[in-house]
């Protein structure tokens, strides 16, 4: 299963996600350098990793969000493809519009690096159709900007149409209705400020991210 | 043509940074301080015959995230 990870001047996440992908496909990820126009042909899921991308200059993804490769993100999003973004991967998505809202400096200021409790809201394909409505899983978080802000519209509305992904188990970092992942439309675009790369095997010392991927590929090469 | 651009968060938008400025400015015994809000200064020196669509463009395209923040253009 081919797949693609966007790489950004200032990112530190990109090795992590790309490990991650390599062990549960098999196949070494496309490193996609942000400068490019275009993607691969063929990938089963495109990641923007975490990791501060050009120093969090301006706002945290701003700069990530109008690179040239983004717009072929967006195009191949449009398509079905699957597209993840990770920590500030979701502050890229949400800066690109394609995910709404937007990604705030945390309630009370603190950066928060630990692991926390989150509820899987729904098992909607194709990233969480291997995990259960309602199950609680464990993910680590690292981050300063995770505080999921829009409007009480918008809210409902992401409430109503089952695209709150996962919300933590109790506050974190402020985030509207304890949001910490959130679909597109179609739901074929993930944002989320955990990180389930860092939880594929047990010598991170729990394996709750690896279905998220294992279920992406399985979908898309029945497909 | 010397532009300065006022980027601020929308009223009603948590700032967290603003709250630990006031807490700071608190614990260092300055009274009466109600409340404070932290925005941007962003300068720009662009051509004498950019317009101003070209200049809201940059603010709504870039400079400010409209979902959260305002803008306001001042020509220096």
């Amino acid at each position: 299963m081919k797949t693609a990870v966007i790489v950004f001047p200032g990112s530190n996440c990109d090795r992590d996600i790309a490990v991650a992908l390599e062990r549960v496909t098999g196949t070494t990820p496309d490193m996609v350098w942000h400068a490019e126009p275009t993607l691969p042909e063929g990938l089963g899921l495109v990641a923007v990793p975490g990791g501060f991308s050009y120093g969090d200059y301006l706002r945290s993804g701003a700069m990530a969000a109008r690179a040239p490769v983004m717009r072929a993100v967006a195009d191949a999003a449009e398509g079905g493809l699957p597209v993840l973004g990770i920590c500030n991967g979701f502050q890229v998505l949400t800066e690109a519009g394609m995910l709404p809202g937007a990604l705030m400096r945390n309630a009370g200021i603190d950066f928060v690096c630990r692991e926390v409790a989150l509820t899987v809201e729904g098992a909607r394909p194709p990233f969480f159709d291997r995990y259960q409505p309602g199950e609680r899983i464990v993910l680590p978080v690292a981050h300063h900007d995770g505080n999921y802000t829009a409007d009480d519209e918008t809210l409902d509305r992401l409430e109503g149409e089952g695209r709150i992904a996962l919300r933590y188990a109790e506050p974190v970092n402020g985030s509207a209705r304890n949001i910490a992942g959130l679909l597109n439309e179609r739901g074929n675009v993930l944002g989320m400020m955990p990180h389930p790369e860092r939880r594929i095997e047990a010598a991170h010392g729990g394996v709750d991210g690896r279905r998220l991927f294992e279920a992406v590929f399985d979908l898309v090469s029945a497909a | 043509m010397k532009l300065r651009i006022f980027v601020t968060l929308k009223p009603g938008v948590l700032d967290p940074q603003g709250k630990a400025i006031g807490k700071a400015l608190q614990g260092l015994g300055f009274q009466g301080v109600n409340d404070v809000r932290q925005g941007k200064l962003i300068e720009l020196d662009v051509a004498d015959d950019t317009t101003d669509a070209a200049i809201d463009e940059m603010c709504r395209t870039l400079l400010a995230n409209t979902v959260i923040e305002n803008y306001r253009v001042e020509r220096a």
